[in-house]
């Protein structure tokens, strides 16, 4: 996020668009909700699904699945046209306005409403109504960025945010909500294929250097890996050989399962380590068993960038380690010798590596977490980015054109399926399936449709239905909902017994290589 | 007009700021008024009385919580009649309902009746299950308050057992509304609010339907903050005493708001989640899934131990086996098909500093730049 969780509350207006943000990031939620009833923040919610935060919601705006782009550059062609941008931002701190202006100027509200189903009034009226208010904010999650499009619909969201200046000031910003706990730290502390921690680019010679002499080491790789989403093809092909995979359950949570189970069966080698042994973890070679968060010390980074201890409450089970002795054990033993006392060194290391960590150790966040970036001991953190200037100096309009989701329907598969969480379960159920309580609330997978969708297809609540796609199908009740859409199925992927990634697509987006499980198109039958 | 921006409050001048509630006033100065019913960051609602004090020039006591200082205020906050007051207000309450601890008082010969018949209800043969950590109790022993004289209760409606994680117990529900606070203005889940009338006074969801039925969504904020025994987590119900655990502030490690929490630990087992109040990002808040989703940590069904799989079965091995296979078989895909055949995936769930070490083992001795996590996913 460029903003803290706190400064949301803080808003005039704020935006949410493909977030479910009720269910997935609950406590979060309740400051939208806050800002609502006790602010008189005004919320615009822009979803396929009517969720909860709709209902106190200004607008809610029903897009087509996978048009964002189409909306936010409608959004933006009704700004620009009023003359509702914010022109001093545009000239002193951005660039590329020109092309901006005139990739968007075919985006009427119109055009628009072709593209996404949107009304006219109701996108220039939300149009209006972010624009022109002293702070507004959004906040988005997976429902934009699982797409081909997705790095297209992060950047034009960023461009409408630019447009109006909403920008580096307490709660206006674009804000990412992180579905998992620790997706900030991995992604910070180079758990990404193209870059070191902090996002030093693995290309760049000067940082390989610097790694090299920090390790000891030489010889670092200077090309950039693959991501999850090229080395399961990759395994099929039969190129990757080994895969080594720490508490990730891409057998559920991958699209396309069928394809990903092939491929992870295709390889020499799978060593998987984990809490349980999960539907990925049955199918390694070796399974090393780890401490989950009770049994560890150590650090997560939330979604505002904010760095907090994580301490040991209970004794692992049996002979399960901590993560890094682990890997480090496997390390000494390959020839590199790796030991560390305790997770707080590991944290002085990465200090000494990272310049956006140099600032935190233990001792500095026991009470409350930092923000990163923290340059230095001295430092107190960084809760709001660009204040002052965008990373790169002035920030950049990505003029962008809508393309169409890589799969539409037709008279095969004529409904489209997104899929999502539920608010009782996480992920892939390995933890919250292990509570009772949460399996009593949401016991299964369910198929979610409109009145008028059950009726087209006589389908009753709770009847046994089919879903299938090109590449898989699975069965799973029918739960009638005002949520749905007509013509728009929703299934949460938790499940392991009708798993929604069977159905899901893997076509990725070539440059963020996330794999577009928001959107594909299937059909639905009765199953009995 | 600066000069009359202080109140004195028990002889000494305190200076407050616009908008501030005498009670705030107080607190800033560890002059300590008991509340029950007020709930920081919610709007007062003056329900239980317990904040009372002595206003000179007022006829009335008034409701610290709820009264904004003003210049020049006089305020008694522990004068006899202040005392006396708050005396009753907390005999009424421990005498309106099943408060079966030690200090309802132990004169009166229906004590036992009163005993037997409340554990009876509750099929336990202890004391109040939030005996220990009660408000109201805390309240009665520091102003030796106990309810011997009013010992015939009676309990209007019956407990409501019949969802998995909360037990909302209306005997012992004292109606200071804190609940309903922090339901609908803390959380805003507007699940539930005051029904009925007067005497007949209950906290309800609309239609007075069970939590399941309603919009509750179990997030259990009205949990952690009722201060009596009247809402209760239901497996730590009558399980767990707070003297018996320990509590490890630590990171929740579900979704990306990173909810500060503490885990309640008995007997190397977490028995109970609450939120840690008054620090960020959640203060005191969580959900359902970090509050009642502990009991994987625990399960039987973690793995113990390394296993090998050979003929297509698993087998249990030690780490040195383990650690060696593993290690061996990297360096020979290594040394056979290159670094950038092995690919590693390191976890959303484990720790920066596991990361690092995975980030350092991939790149340092792996040799390759096959590394992400499935936060794409
Ligand atoms: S349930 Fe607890 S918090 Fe709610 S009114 Fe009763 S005593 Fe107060
Ligand atoms: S658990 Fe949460 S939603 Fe349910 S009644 Fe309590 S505060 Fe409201
Ligand atoms: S705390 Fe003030 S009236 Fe209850």
């Amino acid at each position: 996020m460029t903003n803290t969780i706190s400064c949301i509350e803080k808003a005039d207006v704020i935006l949410v668009t493909g977030s479910n943000t009720t269910e997935n990031h609950p406590v979060l939620s309740s400051y939208i909700k806050r800002a609502v009833t006790q602010r008189g923040t005004k919320l615009i919610v822009i979803d396929p699904r009517r969720i909860k935060l709709a209902d106190f919601a200004e607008y809610w705006l029903r897009q087509n699945l996978g048009s964002d782009v189409a909306w936010i550059n409608g959004m933006m062609n009704v700004i620009i046209s009023e003359d509702l941008y914010d022109k001093e931002f545009v000239a002193n701190r951005t660039e590329g306005f020109e092309d901006l202006k005139k990739t968007v100027e075919k985006y009427t509200p119109e055009y628009t409403q072709k593209i996404t189903g949107i009304p006219v009034d109701q996108l220039s009226e939300a149009a209006r109504l972010y624009a022109k208010a002293k702070v507004s904010s959004i906040c988005y999650c997976m429902g934009i960025t699982q797409h081909i499009g997705g790095t297209d619909n992060v950047k034009s969201l960023a461009n409408l945010a630019m447009l109006c200046g909403h920008m580096g000031k307490d709660g206006s910003g674009v804000n990412p909500l992180r579905g998992q706990n620790n997706v900030q730290g991995a992604c910070d502390l180079g758990g990404l294929p193209n870059v070191y921690t902090g996002y030093q680019p693995v290309a760049d010679l000067a940082v390989a250097k610097r790694m090299e002499e920090a390790w000891g080491v030489s010889g670092l790789s200077t090309k950039p890996g693959l991501t999850v989403t090229k080395m399961i093809p990759k395994a099929y092909e039969g190129e990757l050989k080994s895969l080594y995979i720490m508490g990730e359950n891409p057998m559920v949570s991958d699209p396309d399962l069928n394809h990903a189970e092939k491929s992870f069966a295709n390889l020499d080698f799978l060593v998987v380590q984990d809490i349980f042994l999960t539907e990925t973890a049955k199918l390694a070679d070796v399974v090393l068993p780890s401490k989950c968060f009770a049994e560890k010390e150590g650090t997560f980074s939330n979604t505002e960038r904010r760095v907090q201890r994580v301490r040991k409450a209970v004794e692992p089970p049996g002979d399960a380690k901590d993560d890094w002795k682990i890997m480090c054990d496997i390390s000494t033993r390959m020839g590199y010798a790796m030991s560390y006392e305790n997770s707080s060194q590991i944290m002085d290391e990465i200090a000494s590596v990272t310049p956006s960590y140099a600032g935190i150790n233990y001792e500095r966040i026991d009470y409350e977490g930092i923000h990163w970036p923290c340059p230095n001991t001295e430092h107190p953190g960084t809760p709001v980015l660009h204040r002052e200037q965008f990373t790169r100096g002035n920030g950049l309009f990505h003029a962008i054109e809508y393309i169409e989701p890589a799969e539409q329907v037709d008279n095969d598969y004529p409904m489209y399926l997104t899929t999502g969480r539920v608010l009782y379960h996480y992920h892939t159920g390995t933890m919250t399936m292990k509570s009772a309580g949460l399996n009593e609330r949401s016991p299964a997978c369910f198929i979610e449709i409109s009145q008028e969708d059950a009726e087209k297809y006589a389908l009753n609540d709770g009847a046994q239905a089919t879903v299938a796609s090109r590449r898989g199908d699975i069965q799973a009740r029918v739960k009638i909902s005002d949520k749905a859409v007509a013509g728009t199925i929703f299934i949460p992927f938790h499940f392991v017994e009708a798993a929604a990634n069977k159905l899901t697509n893997a076509a990725l987006d070539p440059i963020s290589g996330i794999a577009e499980v928001k959107v594909c198109a299937v059909k639905l039958s009765s199953a009995a | 007009m600066r000069e009359n921006q202080t109140i004195v409050l028990n002889g000494n001048e305190i200076s407050f700021e616009p908008g501030e509630t005498v009670l705030e006033v107080a607190r800033r100065s560890s002059i300590d008024i008991p509340t029950l019913c007020h709930l920081k960051g919610a709007s007062p609602t003056g329900n239980c009385r317990v904040c009372i004090v002595e206003v000179e020039g007022e006829q009335n006591l008034l409701p610290s919580c709820d009264t904004p200082a003003s210049g020049g205020m006089v305020v008694h906050t522990e004068s006899a009649k202040v005392v006396e007051a708050r005396k009753l207000i907390i005999q009424l309450m421990l005498s309106s309902g099943n408060h079966n601890c030690a200090i309802r008082g132990a004169e009166g010969n229906d004590w036992t009746k009163f005993q037997m018949g409340v554990q009876a209800q509750d099929q336990s043969g202890e004391l109040c299950p939030a005996w220990g950590d009660c408000r109201l109790q805390d309240l009665a022993y520091r102003y030796q308050v106990s309810a011997e004289k009013h010992l015939e209760t009676e309990v209007p409606y019956p407990m409501e057992t019949v969802n998995p994680f909360i037990v909302r117990d209306f005997s012992r529900c004292i109606k200071c509304g804190r609940c309903v606070q922090a339901c609908n203005e803390v959380q805003v889940n507007n699940a539930i609010n005051f029904g009925y009338q007067g005497a007949d006074v209950k906290i309800v969801t609309p239609g007075d339907k069970p939590l399941k039925d309603s919009e509750c969504v179990f997030c259990g904020e009205c949990v952690q903050v009722c201060p009596v025994g009247a809402l209760v987590e239901k497996d730590a119900r009558y399980q767990v005493r707070p003297w018996e655990t320990a509590k490890v502030r630590t990171t929740c490690s579900y979704c990306g708001v990173g909810c500060q929490i503490y885990l309640h630990v008995k007997d190397n087992k977490v028995v109970a989640v609450s939120g840690v109040e008054d620090v960020a990002p959640n203060y005191g808040s969580l959900c359902v899934k970090g509050r009642f989703g502990y009991d994987f940590i625990g399960s039987s069904e973690r793995l113990t131990t390394p296993l090998i799989k050979e003929g297509g079965e698993f087998r249990e091995a030690t780490w040195d086996e383990a650690l060696d296979m593993v290690a061996k078989r990297f360096a020979d895909i290594k040394s056979r098909h290159g670094a950038d055949s092995i690919g590693v995936l390191t976890s959303a769930r484990v720790t920066n500093e596991e990361n690092y070490i995975a980030n350092k083992f991939t790149r340092a001795v792996l040799k390759t730049n096959n590394i992400d996590h499935c936060a794409r996913l």
